[in-house]
């Protein structure tokens, strides 16, 4: 691929030939709002946010999907292009409930966001809305389509990263909206992709509802504990308690989850947890503290140790604790048990 | 694997084995289907089911249980016969080629046939295709491992790579799939009983200097038992008798669990440390509650062996302990004081022992550098796609570790119990989608639950026909070790002859049923062949699970 040079709000450009004016753009640390587009997904161009003027040509173009041109003279930020942006959220407004402070996404809602910073107030296209029930018979996603603003985000992620094509369009027009085949109930893998994909909060996490308000949730990025691909996860939290998981898309998972490391983690603030050691008495299990468990423990398997010799000893270890906590319980075995008798599930 | 998923997208060829990876390891199973998909790669699957991935490949193989070894030789003797073996490769790469050919050359399509069930034309097809593919990788998981011969069968494997050079280059290799989020690093560490951390044979002197040295006390250098020994030898007179168990739950995942049963009841001291009470726990005399992996810091390493980072996201509940402080404190109870400030400085240590973690640290992990093992220089590469990379994401690019690749090829050799008059079918286990291993994480999640409530048996439709089972019907399913009940679903997914259950469900575990036969080298048990017999238990048909088995 060749390079060509472009301007773009007067700045001189080095651009890769092929690629659109949004990469560009990107590329180089200039903004242009988007809604429909991601970098993951094929080019749609339905949102019409991303819209720029190019000189010599009759009207603005969506960046998204305009390659860059030798000596192509681009603006960003003409009072033309504000305008139509203006329209276009006014248009998205007009069929879109202002439930924001009931709605799981305010806060992290891009159709917020631009109507913020477009200072959008009124409008002008007042109208008929639709009327799209709640759908929140499986457990894991709610869709509220009412919400929904078309960019088929959704749609794409599920049909060309994650193979599964659950949802498609329906009906045309005014009409038109997300479905499943036959508008049954969603039964798909449940890997929350399209959630992470959805730009507003027609597609919210069930299990979060009215647990969060993004600003109040602190974010921890870790590793997925369920199976041996070792996805990057980032824990939400509030108040000491995971309220959603999701994953950032410049990991080696590329931000997908299955549906265990997405929603998996309820396990975690279980009530069924042990709390305190517990130690057999009477043949029951019964609460004990630190100490006398410690103590009690290290007697016993010393005592085991004298009367039958170290190799009556053994350790089981665990393919789910993490290196450090294996490499001190192997060494514990070895030093302290003084045998080899050592192992973990790597065979189960 | 040894290869990274850095480069899964170069092969022109995936060859998956015994893995259902789009259930059992979604995010692989997606790049594999995102790769035949949109850069028009080749997949062909050997697996007695019709798993989620025959949807998408050009050749599905669909052997006896059991049978791999054969099904392997065969593929292998094709390309030999039609002269798709890499000779040069062979030549400067690898030893033991000839005695091997002699194993190899007995498998002729007709043959592996009568053994497998796999049509001839079909093994002669994927064996062209898999010998002129210019890059290919093979992915396997616990279907070709969990038999008697599981070793055979690896072996069997990489001598398919060998024989055609793809070994050592982007796209290719031999990439087992590892089924914990950590088993990868267990076994790194050394909690093994022959080897010491970075796999050192525990009866070299040399190796045994090594962690003496670091820990500054005398360790045992003659090798240990297999955890399964371990649980052969309770209640004999010079087995164990005192277990010390850290987050791992034998009374779900060992076979034949009445007799596991009896041998943990056997210990005269059993000491459990989980987050939860689980079966096992609930045989012990002592249980330290323990963290999850939310509530700690450390890391673990994935399948392509690569070392990430695990934070704190919460605190423990309660008076749980960190494993580590755990260990460390009763460490010191034994006599034998261990402290450290943080989990950054036993990964310090740790790197002191263990050659292949040599240069990895936390300050490299908390940059978000790729790092794999062996990972013996602190220089860092930049990907095409901009990631950074520190130690070997390809292995053995020049040489094997043990300098030329061995050939090795055995007879096929029948699973332990093969189906009869009084069990007729073969029951395989494995995982689904929606639970893990032994549940005792994933019962406990609401939504979890509610989309995959309970126990069930796949039955092929034809099976079920002539049995008269109804779909959703309860069945009681029996091997000559014990009995449970369960529902029927009846669909195409295995193959005539064959059940499936998964073994998440603790109601109806279907480790009740499997048998304690292992191989003889790995120790690992035969999961996936065992002979049973399935009755209706006249319970009737069962409301049907509001969900389908798996969408998609």
């Amino acid at each position: 691929m060749g390079k060509l040079n472009i301007k773009i709000n007067g700045r001189e450009i080095e651009a890769e030939e092929g690629s659109t004016i949004l990469d560009v753009a990107k590329t180089n640390g200039i903004y242009i709002p988007t809604l429909c587009h991601h970098p993951q997904l094929s080019v749609q161009g339905a949102c019409r946010i991303c819209m720029v003027e190019v000189k010599g040509l009759p009207k603005p173009v969506t960046s998204c999907t305009t390659p860059v041109t030798k000596d192509m003279d681009i603006q960003t930020d003409t009072p033309v292009v504000i305008k139509q942006r203006e329209t276009v959220l006014e248009l998205l407004l007009s069929d879109h409930p202002l439930e924001c402070p009931t709605c799981d996404a305010g806060g992290q809602c891009k159709l917020q966001d631009l109507t913020h910073d477009y200072k959008i107030k009124g409008n002008r296209f007042e109208g008929e809305k639709r009327k799209v029930p709640v759908e929140e018979v499986n457990p894991f996603i709610r869709r509220d389509y009412q919400r929904c603003i078309q960019c088929s985000r959704c749609i794409r992620v599920c049909d060309e990263v994650r193979g599964i094509g659950a949802i498609q369009y329906a009906k045309r027009g005014f009409y038109q909206k997300v479905s499943t085949c036959a508008d049954k109930v969603l039964d798909c893998i449940f890997c929350g992709s399209c959630v992470q994909q959805c730009p507003v909060g027609a597609l919210t996490e069930k299990p979060s509802k009215f647990k969060y308000r993004p600003w109040e949730t602190k974010q921890v990025e870790t590793t997925c504990g369920y199976c041996g691909v070792g996805c990057s996860l980032t824990l939400h939290t509030k108040n000491n308690e995971i309220v959603k998981v999701t994953s950032r898309d410049d990991t080696l998972n590329k931000g997908h989850l299955c549906v265990k490391g997405r929603y998996g983690y309820e396990f975690v603030k279980s009530d069924k947890r042990l709390t305190t050691p517990l130690i057999r008495k009477d043949g029951k299990l019964t609460p004990a503290s630190w100490e006398e468990a410690l103590s009690y423990t290290a007697k016993r398997f010393k005592e085991i140790k004298e009367k039958h010799g170290p190799d009556s000893l053994g350790g089981f270890s665990s393919a789910k604790c993490t290196n450090e906590e294996n490499y001190l319980f192997q060494k514990f075995v070895r030093v302290n048990f003084e045998t080899n008798n050592l192992d973990h599930c790597a065979r189960l | 694997m040894s290869n990274s998923l850095h480069d899964l997208d170069e092969a022109d060829l995936f060859l998956v084995t015994g893995s259902n990876t789009t259930e059992a390891h979604p995010i692989i199973g997606m790049q594999i289907w995102q790769a035949v998909r949109h850069k028009n790669k080749k997949l062909i699957v050997i697996d007695p089911r019709k798993i989620e991935l025959t949807k998408y490949a050009a050749m599905h193989l669909r052997q006896r249980p059991g049978t791999d070894v054969a099904v392997y030789n065969g593929l292998a003797r094709i390309i030999i016969e039609e002269g798709l073996a890499d000779l040069d490769f062979i030549r400067d790469r690898t030893d033991g080629f000839e005695e091997a050919k002699e194993v190899i050359m007995k498998y002729t399509p007709e043959v592996v046939e009568k053994i497998s069930g796999i049509p001839k034309e079909q093994l002669i097809e994927a064996a062209r295709m898999y010998g002129k593919a210019e890059r290919a990788s093979i992915y396997w998981a616990m279907g070709s491992t969990q038999h008697i011969n599981g070793v055979h069968g690896v072996h069997s494997i990489v001598n398919l790579a060998m024989l055609t050079g793809n070994i050592g280059k982007p796209g290719t290799g031999v990439n087992p799939l590892r089924g914990q989020n950590n088993v990868q690093g267990a076994c790194d560490m050394g909690c093994l009983p022959n080897q010491f951390p970075g796999y050192k044979p525990v009866n070299v002197p040399e190796n045994v200097e090594r962690v003496e040295k670091v820990w500054g006390v005398k360790v045992p250098a003659k090798p240990g038992l297999t955890l399964t020994d371990m649980v052969n030898s309770m209640g004999t007179e010079r087995g164990i008798k005192g277990l010390y168990i850290m987050g791992e739950n034998p009374m779900m995942s060992d076979p034949d669990l009445n007799h596991a049963k009896e041998a943990f009841e056997s210990l005269e001291f059993l000491v459990v440390q989980d987050i939860f009470l689980t079966e096992t726990a609930e045989l012990a005399h002592v249980v330290f509650p323990a963290t999850s992996f939310a509530e700690k810091e450390g890391t673990f390493t994935n399948t392509e062996r690569r070392i990430q980072r695990v934070r704190k996201a919460v605190k423990p509940p309660g008076d749980a302990w960190e494993d580590t402080k755990i260990i460390c404190s009763l460490s010191k109870e034994m006599g034998y004081p261990m402290e450290y400030p943080s989990a950054s400085k036993v990964m310090d240590e740790l790197a002191s022992v263990t050659p292949i973690y040599e240069c990895v640290s936390y300050e490299y992990l908390d940059k978000g550098v790729a790092v794999h093992w062996p990972c013996n220089s602190c220089s860092i590469d930049r990907t095409s796609c901009g990631t950074l990379i520190m130690g070997t994401p390809v292995l053995h690019e020049e040489k094997f570790t043990r300098g030329a690749g061995k050939f090795l090829a055995f007879e096929f050799q029948p699973p332990t119990e093969w189906p009869d008059d009084e069990y007729p079918l073969i029951l395989t286990t494995g995982r689904n989608l929606w639970h893990w291993h032994g549940g005792s994480q994933t019962r406990k999640v609401s939504s979890l639950n509610e989309r995959s409530p309970e126990p069930y048996m796949e039955l092929n439709a034809a099976d079920a026909k002539k049995m008269g089972i109804k779909n959703s019907e309860e069945v009681e399913v029996t091997s000559k070790r014990g009995g449970i009940t369960l529902k029927a679903v009846i669909s195409d997914r295995p193959t005539p002859g064959v059940v499936f259950i998964p073994w998440h469900y603790k109601e109806a575990a279907a480790n009740i049923l499997t048998i304690n036969a292992l191989d003889p080298q790995a120790k690992i048990p035969e999961y996936k062949v065992c002979a049973v017999r399935v009755e209706k238990t006249g319970g009737g048909q069962k409301e049907p699970n509001r969900y389908s088995h798996y969408p998609g």
